[in-house]
């Protein structure tokens, strides 16, 4: 990649900083040139955040549904699987898809409640009643 | 406490983990992109086994910890690292290190680092920061890919040293033990072992998931993902591709135009091998690369997505394939000079 040709399309991470990119100049010559972002890679993240979203928006009708407790909301919201949630909590993993019942979660002590909302960056409250306050 | 130490920005983590804690005992002398070679960090490997963020882990850099590592050994520099099981002991350890005068690389997660944007927050361990200092609570933290340096307050350190999940960095902390001088005699070495080395990595390890063969064999499954998989998800897997490849951290064309800067740096040690002339190679791949990612970027706009597309997306790594395993193959046969 020629220097003059490394792309400057403002990417959300172009407002926080530059990123170096290693680039040739006129003389064939390797520098380092900041660069403010690519449409191609600010598409790319895009697409994997629509896919996100999607996958939020169905656990959040699961739990309304009463399919699944509010921990399956906050996993896909975390962008989390089971097993980054057991590594954050020190629950097993059977237990935690134990916990994913509504009928089991509501029975959760105070305890382990606040394992899940420690891991999730959250309140108990707000793990209970599916609140999020961006953050 | 604050130790003599000089935040300087770079493209990939690591290496610029590697480059400014060398930076020092080197004289300024190990950059990035001759860390990045000397550790042999250039790399590509398809495995659909493992899921990152309900997608193929797709590489394009050797694993996490290896271009510290190696740089360090074939520079003969003693290396201290620790992992930990307590989250007190790693930080009793880590202020220790900095009593001494010595800044520390950490191995840290990026979902819950507070000054990256939510944007760009995933679940990846395999990220290295330096610790260079601390007041009160706040550690002072050079991370390289960031233009300057940030604060963060000890639970906030604690908990990305201590991320869940695939690679999870355990406290994980690493320093070069003593700043011994080092000779151009010892660069110049350094570069051919870690040339034999990549020079390995991309053409002799056995299966099609790594090298040149993993580029080979992934370009043929993407003609057939659109059948398989249906245009969405096909389409999201192209992009966690390029995400891989041109995401702040490579240096741009999945890292290798660093590895061309590499190669150029290399030849003022090593003159009379072609390494500028092979330099050129590695900066046609990275353009092919780019020309692969802004096709994919069509597929998952929505703007094509037919099977003719798909054949051209496969073709693109057949080709680039092809152009790197020449220059891998030029660079085996090299008889140094």
């Amino acid at each position: 990649m020629k220097k003059d040709d490394v792309p400057q399309d403002l990417s959300s991470l172009g407002k926080i900083t530059k990123e170096v990119c290693y680039a040739t100049d006129s003389n064939g010559k390797y520098v380092t040139e900041l660069s403010s972002g690519w449409d191609v890679k600010i598409t790319a993240l895009d697409t994997a955040w629509g896919d996100i979203e999607k996958r939020i928006a169905a656990a959040k009708q699961q739990v309304i549904d009463g399919k699944a407790s509010p921990l399956l909301f906050f996993i896909e919201y975390r962008l989390m699987d089971i097993a980054i949630l057991a590594g954050y909590t020190g629950f097993w993993k059977w237990q935690i898809k134990r916990h994913l019942n509504p009928n089991v979660f509501k029975s959760l002590s105070d305890k382990k409640l606040q394992k899940y909302a420690e891991a999730f960056n959250i309140k108990v409250e707000d793990l209970k009643t599916m609140t999020v306050h961006e953050d | 406490m604050k130790i003599d130490f000089e935040h300087r920005q770079a493209a990939h983590c690591e290496s610029g983990v590697t480059s400014n804690l060398l930076w020092n005992a080197s004289g300024g002398k190990i950059t990035e992109p001759l860390a990045f070679g000397i550790g042999a960090g250039l790399f590509f490997a398809y495995i659909p086994l493992i899921k990152v963020n309900n997608g193929p882990a797709i590489a394009f850099r050797t694993m996490p910890g290896f271009i510290f590592n190696r740089t360090c050994k074939s520079l003969n520099i003693p290396v201290a690292r620790k992992k930990f099981s307590s989250k007190e002991k790693a930080q009793t350890f880590l202020d220790e290190c900095l009593d001494n005068g010595h800044a520390v690389g950490c191995q840290v997660g990026v979902y819950y680092l507070p000054y990256f944007p939510k944007e760009y927050r995933f679940h990846f361990n395999g990220h290295n920061l330096i610790v260079y200092g601390k007041e009160g609570d706040n550690y002072l933290v050079s991370d390289p890919i960031m233009e300057n340096t940030n604060i963060l307050d000890s639970y906030q350190l604690e908990r990305v040293r201590f991320a869940k999940g695939a690679l999870s960095p355990k406290g994980h902390i690493y320093y070069p033990k003593e700043n011994k001088d080092i000779t151009n005699e010892q660069i110049k070495q350094a570069i051919k072992s870690g040339i034999k080395k990549n020079v390995y990595n991309m053409l002799s390890i056995p299966g099609s998931f790594a090298g040149i063969s993993g580029i080979k064999n992934t370009g043929l499954k993407i003609k057939k993902w659109r059948d398989k998989l249906g245009l969405e998800k096909a389409g999201l897997y192209l992009a966690q591709m390029v995400r891989m490849q041109e995401e702040i951290g490579t240096g741009g064309g999945g890292f290798r135009y660093i590895y061309g800067a590499f190669l150029q740096e290399a030849d003022v040690y090593l003159p009379g091998n072609q390494l500028t002339e092979i330099s050129s190679i590695f900066t046609k791949a990275g353009d092919m690369w780019r020309t692969a990612a802004v096709h994919a970027a069509g597929i998952y706009k929505g703007r094509i997505g037919s099977q003719e597309d798909f054949n051209t997306m496969g073709d693109y790594l057949l080709e680039i394939a092809a152009v790197e395993k020449a220059a891998f193959e030029t660079l085996k046969k090299i008889k140094w000079q």
